[in-house]
């Protein structure tokens, strides 16, 4: 078929290739079904079992926390289904669940692991819709990731109640209307630290930042430098490391050198373990730097990483969302039946995976339907009480919710192999509520 | 023509029927659902393509995702600033791709063997670097580049109002996500494998074929090589500029971790567990791995004590206990004794173990008239 060395497209082949190409434009409509049909994505119509979707990281640098989540899930879907002691079902108000699945419907699962990339996040996400026929996705730990399924979810059609997610951008420029937050934001965080860290630290410092290179690291940088320059600190330099960096040890030399009292690691999950550990090995909290103690920060704690980080997280100050020593109702609820299932308390990763999954089973309660326009529009201003964190409410216009923050210190007396963290302050929701308007981003539309 | 047993022409409207039958085929294997299949073709195009410079040339690249990676940005970039049509999209991924694998084609291919590998991944690990921190602005990080409302479309902008959401990709107002986004993707498949038939079957695929088996002998004749080695290295870049492009159209979001050496191994591994140097072999190969990196890593113990539920609870709780680590996050071990026992047992790759079987199956019904068949076999080619 070929002479002369060159590609012979003779008459014949060409038609050929075009009788082909026709019969193989044709074949979609020989194969296609299910594609229209049902009004909305997922419809579980009659069928006596819903499924929702478990999409969090099981590998990578957040995995210890995507496991946590996970527990709490299933935790939560037997609460759901009336297993169990019911959990904070117990406690919270106002409430439309009746503890016999949601709308009458046994509540199943499934899970995909996010691998902390959005790529692989995506594609589980889209098995557990197109697959699995999820009726909603909940996960996250990465904020990247987080934001990345939110706009998946989006043009979906289905509903994203975000688990662990901090970056503003999740609510902020890349907000969706079909994506919930209710964990608090890198915001919310400088707000709640910026007093604590005056009275400690005093007003005169010079803070050297470390942060993830990604969206939540930027954002919480951002809100960090904001915070404290407010307070009269100055910022020596902001550096960005990779994620799942593993050593830190090349970006906390140049510290030493630089002039700065006050270190900010604007890391999470193992980064934070490791470039925390590795800072205090180096001798960071035993210097003096322009007369004062060197101290570290650390503005997102959570328990998990206080366990890796084993004694160097002694004395450091954060901000968390939740803790389980809360002595409230709702937290005491949820902590003794975590506990029973699993023999740990909860993280505060797994109490925000917890309360999603009951809030969106109760915004169907409330709605009376699975339509996501409806039951979005039951979570969109929803006040509550009794999910440990006190009177909350999602607000409208940017679907994120508004609570108290808790100021963090790592316990220098820990009691036990759970007790690291020690509540510094209990910051009211006045003192971290924000503008809507200032982050910019639209919801977009009900339907799609 | 006639190679092996069976005309060409009767291989590429088999090739054809099957990849387009994939919904059908796939439903027991619990594989038909629009993303899995589109991964199936996108990375079948992937494969086929590095199989073009690997077996024909004997070329390793380890750097083959940077194309992948190039594609998905160029293609995102593309929806971003003309139009949500895929036809551009798939141009510049094309495009660019084909261009950085001149570039990195021009430079490594001074080398061979193990050194050329080297150079390659050498290339492929800065362009991930370039994408992960050092172009942020291009390609937004860590984050992956996404889509948004401010971005501004000039050509569809002329032709239709934005609507209140984000816009999604298509094809002339067919939207490509679900299985028209597969159907899509499979025509694009269908198309390559036509290509790389022809690239088999030509002049310029012997001379391939006669620098991997020698080059220095070619080279003694008086032959320059090396222009055919760089063509071969290019059409195998825009292979895998075509595959990044339309991950991009069936989902518009690219992320550095496309570009990661991860991503060029799995291209070579999908290469040699299907076959390296055989015309479908690689596509299978990509369609396994996919197949495990999606179906395996989603069992849980829950459905395998399902699956199990007919043995006594003692027998089947110890089953799922030892099956539990094979599959879920224990699924690259499954693969990875999956690619021992091919690379140990069949080292022609998995269309050896068909090829065998087929011989087998053969020689038992005629015994005396096989013979010049299967010696037809070990030729490069398939």
């Amino acid at each position: 078929m070929t002479k002369d060395g060159k590609f012979d497209f003779s008459r014949r082949s060409l038609l050929r290739a075009g009788a082909a190409t026709g019969l193989v434009a044709a074949t979609p409509t020989f194969f296609m079904r299910n594609a229209f049909g049902a009004e909305f994505r997922n419809n579980p119509g009659n069928a006596s079992e819903v499924k929702l979707g478990f999409n969090v990281p099981q590998t990578g640098p957040y995995s210890e926390e995507g496991k946590d989540e996970l527990r709490a899930f299933k935790l939560a879907v037997k609460h759901l289904n009336g297993e169990g002691d019911g959990g904070m079902l117990n406690t919270f108000t106002p409430s439309s669940l009746k503890g016999n699945g949601i709308l009458g419907k046994k509540v199943s699962y499934a899970t995909g692991d996010t691998q902390t990339k959005s790529d692989a996040a995506r594609a589980s996400a889209k098995r557990m819709i197109e697959k699995e026929q999820v009726l909603m996705i909940s996960g996250g730990s990465s904020s990247g990731v987080a934001i990345a399924v939110q706009s998946l979810c989006q043009e979906e059609g289905v509903i994203f109640m975000a688990g662990l997610t901090h970056s503003n951008d999740t609510t902020g420029k890349d907000k969706r209307r079909y994506g919930f937050r209710h964990f608090f934001n890198a915001y919310m965080s400088g707000r709640a630290l910026g007093p604590v860290l005056e009275k400690e630290y005093g007003k005169e410092r010079r803070a050297y930042h470390l942060t993830a290179d990604y969206t939540w690291g930027w954002t919480q940088e951002e809100s960090m430098k904001d915070t404290t320059e407010q307070l009269g600190w100055q910022t020596v330099a902001t550096v960005k490391t990779p994620v799942g960096a593993g050593d830190f040890s090349q970006y906390i030399t140049p510290v030493l050198n630089s002039g700065a009292d006050v270190l900010i690691l604007n890391h999470y999950g193992k980064d934070m373990i490791n470039s925390l550990t590795q800072a205090v090995q180096f001798g960071l909290r035993d210097r003096q730097a322009n007369g004062k103690n060197f101290e570290i920060v650390v503005p997102l704690f959570s328990r998990l990483m206080a366990q890796g980080a084993g004694d160097a997280i002694k004395g450091i100050l954060g901000s968390t969302n939740w803790n389980w020593s809360l002595q409230d109702e709702g937290s005491q609820a949820f902590v003794k039946s975590f506990g029973a299932e699993y023999g740990a308390p909860p993280s505060m990763a797994a109490h925000t995976c917890y309360v999603q999954t009951l809030l969106y089973a109760n915004a169907c309660e409330m709605a009376g339907t699975f339509y996501p326009p409806e039951v979005i529009k039951a979570l969109e201003g929803f006040k509550f009480d009794g999910m440990g964190n006190g009177p909350t409410e999602y607000r409208a216009e940017d679907h994120q919710c508004f609570k108290d923050v808790l100021v963090v210190r790592g316990n220098q007396n820990p009691t036990s192999q759970f007790d690291l963290l020690q509540v510094v302050e209990q910051t009211p929701r006045s003192q971290v509520e924000y503008d809507w308007k200032i982050f910019g981003g639209e919801l977009g539309p009900y339907k799609v | 023509m006639k190679n092996g047993t069976m005309n060409d022409l009767t291989r590429f409207a088999i090739f054809a029927g099957v990849v387009l039958a994939m919904p059908l085929w796939l439903e027991p294997l619990g594989a038909n659902y629009p993303d899995l299949l589109q991964k199936f073709a996108i990375y079948g195009i992937f494969a086929i393509g590095f199989n073009i410079l690997f077996g024909l040339t004997g070329y390793l690249s380890f750097g083959h995702a940077a194309f992948l990676g190039i594609g998905s940005y160029a293609a995102v970039w593309s929806f971003k600033l003309f139009t949500m049509n895929a036809i551009p999209a798939v141009i510049f991924g094309v495009l660019f791709a084909g261009l950085l694998a001149y570039v990195i084609g021009f430079l490594s291919l001074r080398r061979t063997g193990i050194y050329f590998s080297i150079l390659t991944l050498a290339f492929a690990q800065m362009s991930y670097n370039l994408a992960y921190s050092v172009l942020t602005p291009i390609t937004n990080g860590e984050t992956g580049l996404q889509l948004s409302q401010q971005d501004p479309r000039i050509i569809d902008s002329l032709f239709v109002e934005a609507g209140a959401g984000l816009p999604s990709t298509n094809l002339f107002g067919m939207k490509m996500s679900g299985y028209p986004g597969f159907y899509f993707c499979a025509v694009m498949l269908i198309i390559c494998f036509f290509i790389s038939m022809r690239i088999f079957r030509s002049p310029f695929g012997l001379m391939l074929k006669g620098i991997k088996s020698n080059q220095n002998r070619m080279n003694y004749t008086g032959l320059n090589t090396r222009p055919y080695a760089l063509t071969a290295f290019v059409i195998s870049g825009m292979y895998a500029g075509l595959a990044g492009s339309l991950l991009a159209v069936t989902d518009p979001l690219a992320g550095a971790e496309r570009m990661q050496w991860t991503a060029s191994g799995e291209v070579v591994l999908m290469t040699i567990l299907g076959g390296v140097g055989t015309l479908v072999g690689p596509m299978i190969g990509a369609g396994l791995i996919k197949y495990f990196e999606n179906i395996f890593s989603a069992f849980n113990n829950n459905v395998l004590a399902d699956i199990f539920s007919f043995l006594p609870d003692s027998v089947s709780e110890v089953v799922v206990s030892v099956l539990g680590l094979f599959v879920g996050s224990g699924w690259h071990l499954t693969l990875g004794l999956l690619f021992m026992v091919v690379v140990i047992f069949l080292p022609g790759g998995i269309m050896e173990g068909i090829d065998r079987v087929i011989s087998k199956f053969r020689s038992s019904r005629q015994p005396v008239a096989d013979n010049k068949t299967v010696s037809s076999q070990n030729q490069p080619g398939e």
